[in-house]
């Protein structure tokens, strides 16, 4: 991806500034990202578009605190986060983002419920609070009876929506999702699109921006 | 991330692969299950060799005839007796350190009753016997010196010679056994005593009177004691004492000249039995050892599997670490799994070592001592194990790249 984005820059919740992500792969480099800049504000709902391996989950994995750039810089919300150490990033994936994967990346042999709970254990949310915002987040992707349900006992679609419920639970400011629908059926796609905007749109009570 | 919740989730990880988890758990169990059935069966001994020596008499000194450089120990068998009778009483009554001493002669004979026959040990002695060996009476009453001096038929049972010529419930006193065809009349029972250190029945015994014994039983030499001297220190701490004054005594009674060796032995049965009790203890302390370094094996196990673990869990660490989980979360995640497995391990290992040793102790016929020390530094030491070799495991996860850890297969 070479090309920069960049869109009316007054209250920038994103912003990458000459992002070059290469990856070294023994001797040879691949240069995945190459000086990417984009500036996405609140209340945005964006798409990225490319081929595939044009680097659209690099720059995913980057603006959602995964990853880091080679050179560059990024500021989320105001902040440099591009040298953070990785426990400081492991905090900003907890609190303000909400990733959303293509392949569901639930744990296995869990339910729904603890699924969804995990990014509050680890905001260290008492288990009462934890367990009602997890409950209440299922029954908004329309998931109120499988709470008990393991990821195995769940189509793809009902897995992706506990997966959305995961990225929203604890209210980020970013919901980041990951070519959300690759592997679902078209059917199935634009119910998960559908409850994404929704989500995005009504439900969550500051939404900042989406990228999917 | 409170330590309760990370513990649930380790338990729930480790319930989740059961067969594997005890598996890995079994080396720990093992380990800490052979420890403690060691050191309770070791302590068991050592109970049992005080037991035995002080079934023998409290503060026991033993003088035989004939010398230990010459033929060892023993040396004093079948060759002449050194030892008087005045001798024994020269002990009795000049020897400050000695509380009391006696002379026991002892053959194997048969015995009879009306209808019963038994062979067993008959004891020549003198009144002073009970008091040596701390044996007292269940029925009737010793013998006095007048019996000894009168050479009466007269004679004290052990329990067991009571069951098998007159029955268990049936009191003996006033009654009349043969033995080499003599008549003597039964005038006590002793106090059952038990098994003596060399594992032999105390309570297989018949007690008469030395001079009864030289004249009915087996001819004696008069002056010369064909047996041995049993004598009873003033204290435990004396019996060192005791010893030296009746070498002193015994050298200056039989002329020897300075350079002689002695032509008698004495042997201390509290140093005896310290020894062997010493001898108990390096060997139990050696088993500890070789079972401890068990535990480090099954330690060693934990890692391995701990290992096999994280790479198997690589992607749920990537999730984890996706959704705000810090390295030190990953880190306790794993070590406290496997802090929980060689726990759990240690635990099991103790109530399966107790029971160990029980079954050991009823097949050996020991008493078994646990000792709640042992016991806690087995555990304190498998949870040890889980930390060392859970900890490289478990900061491998916790270094885990989220992003590589997400897209593993
Ligand atoms: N871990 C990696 N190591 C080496 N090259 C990588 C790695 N991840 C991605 N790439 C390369 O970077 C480019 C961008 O990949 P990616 O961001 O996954 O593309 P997209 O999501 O748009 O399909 C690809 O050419 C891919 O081969
Ligand atoms: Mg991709």
């Amino acid at each position: 991806m070479k090309k920069g984005i960049t869109m009316a820059a007054s209250e920038a919740i994103l912003r990458l500034e000459s992002v070059t992500k290469t990856y070294q792969m023994g001797d040879v480099s691949v240069p995945a990202l190459v000086e990417v800049s984009l500036t996405i504000d609140e209340g945005d709902f964006v798409a990225i578009m490319g081929a595939s391996g044009s680097g659209k989950s690099t720059l995913m994995n980057i603006l959602g605190c995964l990853d880091r750039p080679t050179s560059g810089r990024y500021f989320l919300a105001g902040r440099d986060v591009s040298r953070l150490d990785r426990d400081t990033l492991a905090e900003i994936r907890n609190h303000t983002i909400g990733f959303v994967f293509q392949n569901f990346n639930l744990l296995a042999r869990t339910s729904a419920l603890e699924n969804v709970e995990l990014p509050l254990v680890y905001g260290g949310l008492p288990t009462r609070d934890r367990q009602a915002r997890a409950r209440e987040a299922l029954a908004r992707v329309g998931l109120a009876d499988r709470v008990a349900h393991h990821s195995n006992q769940m189509s793809g679609g009902q897995q992706q929506r506990v997966a959305i419920a995961r990225a929203m639970v604890s209210q980020p400011k970013i919901i980041l999702a990951d070519e959300p629908t690759g592997n679902l059926d078209s059917r199935t796609s634009q119910e998960i699109i559908a409850l994404l905007q929704a989500q995005i749109g009504a439900q969550l009570p500051s939404p900042e921006a989406a990228i999917i | 991330m409170n330590p309760a919740q990370t513990f649930r989730v380790a338990l729930r990880a480790l319930i989740r692969n059961k067969m594997r988890s005890f598996l890995t758990a079994l080396g720990v169990i093992i380990g800490v299950a052979a420890v403690i059935a060691m050191v309770a069966i070791g302590e068991g001994a050592k109970a049992r060799v005080a037991e035995s020596f002080s079934s023998m008499g409290s503060n026991l000194l033993i003088v035989m005839s004939g010398s230990t450089t010459r033929g060892g120990a023993f040396g004093g068998f079948g060759s002449m007796p050194t030892i008087t009778w005045d001798d024994l009483k020269a002990v009795q009554t000049e020897v400050p350190a000695v509380r009391t001493a006696t002379a026991e002669l002892r053959t194997t004979v048969q015995v009879q009753s009306e209808d019963q026959n038994w062979a067993t040990m008959v004891i020549g002695t003198t009144p002073e016997y009970f008091e040596v060996r701390s044996w007292s009476l269940a029925r009737g009453s010793g013998f006095t010196q007048s019996d000894v001096e009168g050479g009466n038929k007269v004679a004290i049972l052990g329990q067991t010679v009571v069951d098998k010529l007159f029955g268990s419930y049936s009191d003996p006193v006033g009654q009349s056994v043969r033995i080499k065809n003599v008549p003597f009349q039964v005038i006590g029972v002793l106090a059952k005593k038990g098994q003596s250190q060399m594992g032999q029945d105390n309570d297989d015994t018949l007690i008469i009177p030395q001079t009864t014994f030289q004249a009915k039983i087996r001819g004696g030499l008069q002056k010369y004691i064909q047996g041995i001297i049993m004598v009873s220190a003033v204290s435990t701490e004396d019996t060192p004492k005791a010893q030296t004054q009746i070498t002193d005594l015994l050298r200056d009674r039989h002329h020897l000249q300075a350079d002689a060796d002695n032509d008698f032995s004495i042997r201390n049965l509290t140093e005896l039995a310290s020894a062997m009790q010493a001898g108990v203890s390096t060997i139990t302390t050696l088993l500890a050892a070789i079972a401890a370094v068990s535990l480090l094996v099954g330690g060693i196990g934990i890692m391995n599997i701990m290992l096999v673990s994280v790479t198997e869990r690589t992607r749920e660490i990537g999730i984890r670490m996706a959704v705000g989980a810090k390295s030190r979360h990953i880190l306790a995640q794993f070590l406290v799994e496997a802090l929980v497995l060689s726990m759990a391990g240690g635990l099991i290992g103790v109530g399966l070592g107790v029971l160990a040793a029980q079954r050991l102790a009823s097949a050996f016929g020991w008493p078994m001592q646990i000792r709640l020390d042992i016991v806690l530094i087995s555990v304190i030491f498998s949870a040890l194990v889980g930390v060392v070799f859970g900890l490289y495991p478990a900061r491998k996860a916790s270094r885990l790249d989220p992003i590589e850890a997400l897209r593993f297969e």
